[in-house]
């Protein structure tokens, strides 16, 4: 079991709690829930796994039209009836017409794969209670074929959600459960470090006060997140932003290249607002 | 000891269920923590709680249950609250009355232990820690409400990161409970309330028509396609505007948009304080371009489902007397337009932002709600949730 502890990649700060809560999960070889802000790296954190543990990495993107029955299997009846009036041999048998989905992929897999299922609150609300038998004995039945597909080992499951949705009880039973805290001043510093090796000591103390100053702005429709942070200090490197253009800005107007950090007009428009307001009483 | 853990989070409100129970103990029994109880309180929580808004209490429970295992662990021997803290934030925060009535209680060290005391003495009782000391006005931690949870928020968390334990942080508190009220939230509530229709362009291969025509066609493939489904749910949403309602605004705003783009059917249109012989659609063209209300109940069929959404807090002529209205003179009373609305759309919910503790107060929500037949709910979204609901029953 000791080689497959994961703890974390040299492109991937895990705190000690989610380090737990992937080990919990993969020694018991039960699905991973993750939620978090959005940006806080949940769809990343499969991938890191994946690639410390050096396993085959799946991803089932979930969309809202997306029924759990694809995941499994999907019976291409349209080519079948065209291969009959073609007159082609292999209409004989059913078999070759069923299209093995993402989850029958991770069943099959020969070595242990890490299967992320990312944001499975954008499907209908049925969808995760769907999946529950499958998910749970790792096993589903082809009724086409009348076979059924189990798992060779089971699979790691990860799953991610941004809160949408509220997901069955049911199913969040047989989850372990993990919620990506905003990372500190301290982790974040570690994060974009790792990110960028070679940042100027100034500039990343200066960047992380004015992006947390932001964060606090009150009334905030999105608030900048980890992945806009990364963004906006290899802007500002692009660029060749002194530090002290973060810091003198800071009182006066926003500060530079804001676009990366805000994302929608609101913001920008309370973010100058509020601004103008601190100006005005300190004049 | 973890039976009595798991019902003790039970009795604090988290859904905990055998399974999930079962599931940790078969973790610890396949040693995925070492001995350690940092990594046991992390695999506890993602294993049993499965909502961040429960991690504050779980914390609390972690907190008092294993209270003296800690200490068995070398590395957070040392992690009791230093009493140092408390002294020296008293110091910078205590006014001198307040230091002669710690006096008064028999000094600092008194004080404390009394207070450890009620501290476990209330563990039972309350769910959230901070409710106690909220309450506490008139005993003497009341004056300095300190409980040292209070104290140990402390900005630099990062210097006293090693000496508190971590569930005592409770980092969490502030996601309990504090479900924010975006329009994402209610456009998910209403979402519920859909009815799928297929409409418009064929776009989606019909299969058993397929079928049924190439089999008819002499085996000849003969593709049939049929449109997509799509939510055919009709609404009709009045909203009460002005006055009053002025306070509710924003939640207004929100129901607002986020209906708008859920529906692809939705009507709206805005009345004053109660439902009269005219609605308007532009607030500020109000007097201008009236709707006559016969003329909505005739154009709009049974099949809508009809949403009003105000505060209904007026003076109670305005519900049963002709005339009544402050605004105009009304030939028929505010309950007979109402009665008629509710005749031509039998799918009816009253929405109203006034919180619901307030409604017993007010004659004319009673009347109202009577009116409605207690179809009126709060808006918000356990509010909504309830009124969709009906509005899906009575389909």
């Amino acid at each position: 079991m000791s080689e497959s502890r994961f703890r974390g990649t040299d492109r991937y700060v895990v705190t000690d709690d989610l380090m737990m809560a992937v080990n919990a999960a993969v020694t018991l070889g039960r699905p991973l829930l993750v939620k978090g802000e959005p940006g806080t790296g949940k769809t990343q954190l499969a991938e890191e796994v994946a690639q410390a543990l050096n396993r085959p990495f799946i991803q089932w993107h979930i969309k809202s039209t997306i029924k759990a029955q694809q995941g499994l299997y999907e019976y291409d009846a349209v080519s079948r009836l065209r291969d009959s009036q073609l007159g082609e041999a292999r209409v004989h048998d059913i078999g070759n017409y069923i299209v093995p989905g993402k989850l029958w992929e991770a069943f099959a897999s020969e070595t242990q794969p890490v299967l992320l299922i990312d944001e499975i609150d954008k499907a209908d609300i049925e969808f995760p209670n769907d999946l529950l038998l499958e998910l749970d004995r790792m096993e589903f039945y082809v009724y086409e074929t009348r076979q059924v597909i189990k798992a060779r080992q089971r699979p790691i499951i990860i799953i991610t959600s941004n809160n949408e949705k509220e997901l069955p009880d049911a199913f969040l039973r047989r989850c372990f459960f993990h919620y990506i805290r905003f990372p500190d001043k301290e982790t974040m510093e570690q994060i974009v470090r790792m990110h960028y090796p070679g940042l100027k000591k100034r500039l990343l103390s200066e960047a992380l006060e004015a992006f947390f100053e932001i964060r606090e702005v009150p009334g905030l429709r999105k608030r900048p997140s980890t992945s806009e942070l990364l963004d906006w200090i290899k802007l500002l490197v692009a660029e060749d932003i002194p530090p002290e253009a973060l810091r003198g800005d800071q009182r006066k107007s926003i500060p530079p290249l804001y676009g990366a950090l805000l994302k929608n007009e609101q913001d920008v428009h309370l973010f100058e607002r509020l601004l103008f307001m601190s100006r005005r009483k300190k004049d | 000891m973890m039976t009595d853990f798991f019902f003790k989070l039970r009795k604090a409100g988290i859904p905990v269920t055998l399974t999930e129970f079962l599931t940790l103990l078969e973790a610890l029994s396949q040693r995925v923590t070492a001995h350690n109880v940092e990594e046991f309180y992390y695999l506890a929580r993602t294993a049993l709680v499965k909502d961040e808004r429960h991690y504050d209490r779980f914390d609390q429970v972690f907190g008092s249950h294993f209270k003296g295992l800690a200490t068995r662990f070398d590395e957070l021997a040392g992690a009791t609250v230093p009493l140092e803290w408390l002294h020296k934030l008293a110091e910078l925060t205590l006014s001198d009355e307040d230091k002669q009535l710690i006096e008064a209680m028999g000094g600092w060290e008194k004080l404390m232990e009394t207070f450890a005391q009620r501290m476990a003495d209330q563990e039972g009782r309350h769910q959230g820690g901070n409710k106690w000391i909220g309450t506490a006005g008139t005993s003497p931690f009341g004056a300095y409400g300190y409980n040292p949870e209070g104290i140990r928020i402390g900005q630099d968390a990062s210097r006293h990161r090693r000496a508190v334990k971590v569930w005592d942080r409770r980092e969490f508190r502030n996601l309990d409970d504090t479900v924010e009220l975006g329009t994402r939230n209610i456009k998910v509530a209403l979402r519920r309330l859909r009815r799928f229709a297929r409409e418009g362009a064929a776009q989606e291969l019909d299969l058993d028509d397929t079928i049924r025509s190439t089999a008819r066609n002499a085996g000849y493939l003969d593709l049939k396609m049929v449109p997509e489904r799509h939510n055919a749910v009709k609404v009709l949403l009045f909203l009460d505007a002005g006055g009053s309602m002025d306070d509710h605004v924003q939640a207004c705003e929100e129901l607002f948009s986020a209906a708008r783009s859920e529906f692809k059917h939705l009507e709206y249109f805005y009345f004053h304080n109660m439902v009269y012989e005219g609605l308007w659609k532009d607030n500020r063209r109000r007097y201008a371009e009236k709707t006559d209300t016969l003329m909505a109940l005739r154009t709009f069929g049974p099949d809508y489902k009809l949403i009003l959404v105000g505060d209904a807090t007026m003076s109670p002529y305005e519900v049963t007397y002709p005339g009544g209205s402050v605004e105009h003179f009304n030939p028929e009373a505010g309950d007979v337009w109402l009665k008629r609305l509710l005749t031509a759309w039998p799918h009816a919910i009253w929405l109203n932002p006034q919180p619901q503790n307030r409604w017993s107060y007010v004659p004319s929500i009673q009347m109202v709600r009577e009116l409605m037949s207690e179809r009126m709910y709060p808006l918000t979204l356990e509010g909504l949730e309830q009124g969709i609901r009906t509005l899906q029953r009575t389909r």
